[in-house]
């Protein structure tokens, strides 16, 4: 098989789906139940839309595909992993749908999940995974599993469960006489409060910025949950339909985060870009993944997330595999799939995905793939980090919130901002969404 | 009498039939030359706006798959949504700001490039370059230039002057977006004007300074309205290029802050490929249809009243 990665561009399946002039549409309420593969007549080729370019992952995806290609050759001629520029992932994957042209397997961001999962746009893989020899299905974490289930059902599988953890750059903050955060986790000592005091006076003394929560940027603001959810504070209730933004615990939280950057400068302004792993800022918030990123120009750690008032909550940023129940072949896919994250290919994947599988979650199997870490590294940051994790915020109406969400928090990024008022104009825009 | 008559009308129908064949002919020369043109416009003008149009009539869920007949639903609702209002509202505010910026300032650039005067040819390869670089490129310069820490701003703190975080200010967001448009496209314009302008007979502003009209009375009485036809075509296109910008927007300000620079294609786009609603994005397309097509409308009908060699 020849390895065949695409990568398209949002607007070339935008145009398709703007002159597609026969929809052929039909409501698709109930949800779909991918069965036993029966052997096409020819050959099939599967696509999966994946919102990574790295050429070492592409590549062991196509190791993987080729493996199953040589044991199914009546099924499948070849897989292929469109890559989607990550901006534009979600847009270009929905623009493909309404052009009726939907990959068989797709990538899916954990913000989206609730949407996709109780859209009938995917099918219940459970019954696929369950009936494949050797998968262990039960070795599944069930806390990893959540989001993607909808009663009984399991729409996509959560292939990569990648721990959000604090990296700092020693040296910077060795030169400011700070503290160690590695010291301070050992002490137990390592809060928000803590880390604000460090970033500020790190930043301070360096001239750079002190604490950056990566990807952010005063638009994103899902990723202020890992910081938030150090208080306990949520942006709506459980069942997705109050606005929770003007609780007292989210109050608090934000008006920590507001105090930090604009009365201390720990927290970069809007409108400053500093790239931590280019040696910007002493400290981020990012996913471990981002651990490659590193090279040997400075002196760096890994810590967990700090503990705020509530303590430590441990937050993961989630990627699920789904199969479209719109594709050509979603009984293939749906095979493929459980092929894909058999425990032997889990914990190759290992490498780039901390797997959902309990028996893989060891610091020996992810240390065997993560040379820039250390055991302990992992053992705090990625094995404790995924248990009794919480994701990002996640709703069926996410894309709504998450604008109506940004613009009004826009009023929050100026010094001399009413936090309370701020958020409670948030929830009064969310409300009607919440309600819908 | 009925033989020369016979033999007059003779020649006469075979002209006839002659020049029918040509007539013929020609028509089918002409049909086939329009063709490509009409199949084009057909398949890339006409189809999608039916198309939209029938979109704009359903409730679209791209996700679920469900497209559902809802009438004039979509239509009722944009009646009440408050943020199409906001939408019209920043379109509106970025449309009269550009082009009343675009024009005077490329009309400007022309007049004072039309003088005989030496590096002038450089002045303009210099305003015109902009047009022909990428407007994402553009934009993503502009978007670094134009941060709180950013080129600007560095700039004016060199003279002393704590600027503004230019995209994240509600009163600066859509200033920048007009000023990064205008410096892009104003050289186009103000190419249209110089050429307007070197068409302008060089006899009827000798007359008129014999006469002894100075360069201000000679400007507004002889230039302006010799080259308003050209005046007009530059409005038609600032103003129609104005209400399709999204680029820009996109990635200076993604509608921020809250959303003072939500225009209306933005608006659009956020409906159909942010929250799938994509018969509700239609709706709002069709709107988007009627507004330039008035618009339009009332620039031709008003031109006889302005442009010069219309009367």
């Amino acid at each position: 098989m020849t390895p065949h990665h695409h990568r398209r561009r949002g607007f070339a399946a935008g145009l398709a789906a703007a002159t597609a002039l026969g929809l052929t549409a039909c409501a698709a309420d109930e949800q779909q139940v991918a069965g036993e593969p029966g052997t096409p007549a020819e050959p099939v080729t599967l696509t999966m839309t994946v919102w990574t370019a790295d050429e070492s992952q592409l590549a062991l995806f196509d190791e993987i595909a080729d493996a199953y290609v040589a044991e199914n050759p009546d099924l499948v001629s070849d897989v292929e992993f469109e890559a989607i520029p990550f901006e534009d992932y979600t847009t270009s994957l929905t623009t493909r749908l309404a052009g009726g042209n939907p990959p068989d397997l797709a990538w899916i961001l954990e913000s989206y999940a609730p949407e996709f999962v109780r859209s009938g746009a995917l099918v219940d893989v459970r019954p696929a995974l369950e009936a494949t020899e050797g998968y262990e299905v039960d070795d599944l974490l069930d806390s990893s599993l959540a989001l993607w289930e909808d009663g009984d059902g399991l729409y996509a599988y959560p292939f990569s469960n990648s721990p959000f953890a604090m990296f700092v750059n020693t040296d910077q903050i060795a030169a400011a006489g700070q503290p160690s955060p590695a010291d301070l986790v050992a002490s137990g000592d390592w809060t928000y409060d803590a880390a604000r005091d460090i970033a500020a006076a790190t930043a301070a003394s360096s001239g750079k910025q002190g604490l950056v929560v990566r990807d952010f940027e005063y638009k994103v603001w899902e990723n202020l949950s890992t910081v938030w959810e150090g208080w306990g504070a949520a942006p709506w209730s459980e069942d997705g339909t109050q606005c929770t933004f003007t609780d007292p615990a989210m109050v608090d939280a934000m008006t920590w985060i507001h105090d930090a950057t604009f009365d201390d400068g720990a927290l970069p302004g809007p409108g400053t870009t500093a790239d931590f792993f280019a040696g910007d800022a002493a400290m981020t918030i990012t996913q471990i993944s981002r651990a490659s990123a590193l090279d040997e120009s400075f002196a760096w750690d890994v810590v967990p997330l700090p503990a705020g008032p509530e303590g430590r909550q441990n937050v993961i940023g989630q990627a699920g595999i789904g199969v479209f129940a719109q594709g050509e072949h979603p009984d293939v896919a749906a095979d493929f799939l459980a092929f894909f994250t058999n425990p032997e290919n889990a914990e190759k994947l290992a490498t780039y995905f901390p797997p959902p599988r309990e028996q893989l979650l060891t610091a020996e199997v992810l240390g065997a793939a993560n040379p820039l870490l250390s055991e302990e590294q992992l053992q705090a940051v990625v094995v404790e980090g995924i248990q009794d994790a919480v994701t990002k915020p996640a709703h069926p109406s996410f894309a709504r919130l998450q604008e109506a969400v940004r613009a009004e928090l826009d009023a929050l990024w100026t010094a001399d901002a009413d936090v309370e008022a701020v958020l409670a104009d948030v929830c009064a825009a969310i409300e009607p969404v919440l309600a819908d | 009498m009925s033989t020369p008559l016979a033999t007059t009308a003779e020649p006469l129908r075979r002209t006839t039939r002659r020049r029918g064949s040509v007539d013929r002919r020609d028509r089918w020369v002409g049909v086939a030359m329009v063709t490509p043109q009409v199949l084009g416009a057909l398949a890339f003008v006409i189809a999608p706006l039916v198309t939209v149009v029938r979109y704009s009539l359903h409730e679209w869920n791209v996700l679920s798959g469900s497209f559902v007949f809802a009438g004039a639903d979509n239509y009722d609702r944009m009646l009440a949504d408050p943020g199409l209002r906001e939408s019209l509202l920043a379109s509106l505010y970025f449309s009269l700001g550009l082009v009343v910026l675009n024009v005077s300032l490329a009309l400007l650039l022309a007049v004072l490039l039309n003088q005989k005067l030496p590096g002038t040819t450089t002045f303009r390869t210099f305003f015109f370059s902009p047009v022909v670089v990428s407007l994402v490129a553009w934009t993503i310069v502009w978007s670094f230039l134009l941060q709180d820490d950013g080129g600007i701003n560095g700039f004016l703190a060199g003279l002393g002057v704590d600027g503004p975080n230019w995209l994240r200010g509600e009163g600066t967001a859509m200033l920048a977006v007009i000023v990064v448009q205008v410096f892009k496209n104003v050289g186009l314009n103000m190419i249209l004007f110089l050429a307007a302008l070197q068409s302008v007979p060089e006899e009827v502003q000798e007359a008129a300074r014999i006469d002894g009209a100075g360069a201000w009375r000679r400007f507004r009485a002889i230039t302006l309205p010799l080259i308003s036809p050209t005046i007009l075509l530059v409005s038609i296109l600032t103003i129609v290029g104005s209400l399709e910008v999204f680029a820009q927007i996109a990635v200076l300000t993604g509608g921020g802050p809250g959303n003072s620079t939500t225009v209306l294609v933005y608006y659009l786009y956020q409906q159909a490929f942010r929250f799938n609603d994509f018969g509700y994005a239609s709706a709002i397309s069709v709107l988007l249809f009627v507004i330039v097509l008035v618009l339009t409308l009332i620039q031709w009908q008003t031109r006889k009243r302005w442009v010069f060699d219309e009367v």
